[in-house]
């Protein structure tokens, strides 16, 4: 996994609240056995139209949204299925962190898991990132903050353990194996 | 297994891990990277039911599957399957169904368990009084190698719920009515029991249908404390305890339940005897009224005149009479023998709208055949509606069984999410009953007018 420390870039903005999954990455495209290319279908039925072609009033059709990396989205993001081929997409297409007052518990883990970084802020922040799309911020993960043009940071919070994994690019996968002594102990208890 | 700590989250030993094909081939990949194998080959059981064809000859008579990248997921999930040691119920195997329907059907779902599949509706499992949550790949993967995940205590929910339903309202309304006052945010961050004599009273199959859409609520988990309801329904199922075994087991599960007096971080109450048949008008599960009831005449944002613009609706509107071009009966919500009996409790002697087409998915192979044995096929399709093999089908349409862009379904599944059923197609989610009358009647329909 790549390390993530700070990251300045613009934002793009979807101000809906409960965004779900089957929007983020509709259910037709699951059928891949791989992680690759996934980008190409995010938010498909909301970037395209019947026939595939670009939705040009779309915020990602757009060509102020080239390169953004941070996702800024109403409250409740991410809620619905488990599938992690809703980060997976949202990777490939670029972004690296999601910003939201509240993000669904599945798709937070799966985001973490993958290097892309949920930042869960408070009202006001968020109110004034929806109100004012493209603003250049700053993620700051080992200090836990977002700053905003005006100056104003926002704190989030971030689980400790994830936190180490991202900053250090390492995944818990390593962790978990290391444990192996005390999960052959546990398994001969039970 | 471990503690959390403030610096890690706890380690917890998962008893049963489910897996199916969509969100395990990146799964087995990783594990192949490593060079890892599956640390506990007999404590995890694979089965096909989201890419599956329903169509029998394509099941069973060596018919192509429509779908080639579906086809290709599930030749997949044989080849790990085989290579890795898992248990795979297959295909054409007669225990083969929806991972939510067979883990219970078979015995493998206990109380006190804890239980991982990559799939949010893993929530199911808590009827029985399990730890069962939706996971990602990547922490399938985790669970293939170590049989382990990392995981912070979550926060705990009462969902009290107290006196009888009335007539005709069902399990179904009971949780749209839950996730309607909640909202679709309102769990997250905690698991939730539900409790109280209303919960106390429902069967199995009924608790199954509370729980699993506890996730749309966004809990990740939701559960009912064991009692001699879930030792009867568990008691003599293939994979369950036997003997002395399953009087320890007993024994065992009787500790579980939540202490008198326990305290939660949040309670909520309801009254059964306030809930109506209820049905989703909107694009998320929360958006729900009564059958009898008007689409909200206002809402607090966009998102609700998004909603209404979706589903061609308009704010004010009974919901009742709405037209319906589609009915599906199925989902790991209500493809049990119990929501299969329902629906043909209104369709009995009566026949579908014309125009309208109604798709009965039992939920595994082994429903299908209870139901065969009954004449349940045959009060559906004497009422014109077409009788398929098991599997996800048109909850999520990713086997080809989808509602055509515009199309309103009435449907016994969980999300109504835009798209859901097919690129453009509008869901209202209902119990079976709902489903049921709404398709005699082509129009959404009280089911008490037909009972």
């Amino acid at each position: 996994m790549q390390p993530f420390t700070t990251l300045t870039s613009c934002t793009v903005v979807l101000p809906a609240a409960n965004i779900d999954t089957d929007q983020i990455i509709p259910a037709r495209f699951l059928t891949t056995t791989t992680r690759a290319g996934l980008g190409a279908h995010l938010f498909a039925d909301w970037r395209y139209d019947e026939r595939g072609m670009p939705r040009p009033e779309f915020v990602l059709n757009r060509p102020e949204s080239a390169g953004c990396r941070i996702l800024v989205a109403g409250r409740n993001f991410g809620c619905g299925s488990s599938r992690e081929h809703a980060p997976w997409a949202l990777l490939d297409h670029g972004f690296r962190a999601v910003v939201s007052t509240e993000i669904a518990d599945i798709f937070r883990t799966n985001a973490l898991k993958n290097g892309l970084l949920p930042v869960i802020v408070d009202e006001a922040s968020s109110t004034w990132l929806l109100a004012n799309p493209g603003v250049e911020v700053t993620v700051d993960l080992a200090a836990g903050t977002l700053t905003l043009p005006t100056g104003a940071k926002a704190s989030f919070p971030i689980e400790a353990f994830a936190r180490h994994c991202l900053l250090n690019g390492v995944d818990e996968l390593g962790y978990l194996l290391s444990r192996g002594r005390a999960i052959e102990a546990y398994e001969r208890r039970t | 297994m471990a503690a959390e700590t403030a610096a890690t989250p706890a380690v917890l030993y998962v008893d049963l891990h489910l897996v199916h094909e969509v969100t395990s081939p990146q799964a087995f990949a990783l594990l192949r990277e490593r060079g890892l194998r599956v640390r506990r080959p007999e404590l995890t059981l694979a089965t096909m039911d989201h890419s599956t064809p329903t169509r029998t000859a394509q099941v069973f008579g060596g018919a192509p599957i429509a779908i080639e990248s579906a086809a290709r997921q599930i030749r997949e999930l044989e080849v790990n399957c085989a290579q890795f040691g898992v248990e795979l119920l297959g295909l054409t195997s007669e225990q083969r169904g929806i991972v939510h329907i067979i883990g219970p059907e078979l015995g493998l779902t206990q109380p006190g368990k804890t239980i991982v599949c990559g799939d949010s509706h893993t929530s199911t499992h808590g009827a029985v009084g399990a730890l069962a949550f939706g996971i990602g790949t990547t922490e399938v993967g985790h669970v293939l190698a170590t049989q382990c995940l990392l995981q912070r205590k979550p926060r705990t929910l009462a969902i009290e719920v107290e006196g009888g339903l009335r007539p005709g309202v069902t399990a179904k309304d009971l949780i749209l009515a839950i996730i309607g006052r909640l909202g679709v945010g309102g769990g997250t961050g905690h698991v939730i029991e539900y409790r109280g004599s209303t919960v106390r009273a429902l069967d199995m199959d009924e608790r199954m249908t509370v729980c699993n859409m506890s996730i749309e609520a966004g809990a990740r988990a939701g559960m009912i404390a064991p009692d001699e309801t879930t030792y009867a329904f568990l008691a003599g199922r293939p994979r369950a305890p036997r003997g002395a075994a399953w009087e320890r087991a007993v024994s065992e599960w009787q500790a579980l339940p939540s202490d008198p007096g326990a305290r939660f971080d949040r309670e909520v109450r309801f009254d059964a005897g306030a809930i109506e048949p209820m049905i989703t008008w909107g694009t998320n599960p929360g958006m729900v009224v009564p059958v009898t009831g008007a689409i909200p005449s206002q809402g607090s944002d966009a998102v609700f005149a998004r909603a209404l613009s979706y589903m061609g609706f308009e704010a004010g509107q009974p919901i009742r009479d709405r037209p319906v071009n589609v009915v599906f009966i199925g989902s790991c919500t209500n493809a049990r023998l119990s929501d299969l009996r329902s629906a043909a409790r209104v369709l009995r002697g009566r026949h579908i709208a014309r125009g309208l087409t109604m798709l009965v998915v039992p939920g595994s192979q082994q429903v299908k055949r209870q139901a065969e044995a009954e004449g349940l096929d045959r009060i559906f399709i004497e009422a014109g509606a077409e009788w398929r093999e098991s599997g996800c089908s048109m909850c999520l349409g990713m086997n080809g069984d989808t509602v055509a862009r515009g199309e309103y379904a009435v449907s016994t599944s969980n999300r109504n999410f835009e798209g859901r059923q097919g690129a453009g197609a509008r869901t209202l989610l209902a119990s079976p009953l709902t489903a049921a009358a709404s398709a005699v009647r082509g129009r959404v329909t009280d089911p008490r007018e037909l009972l």
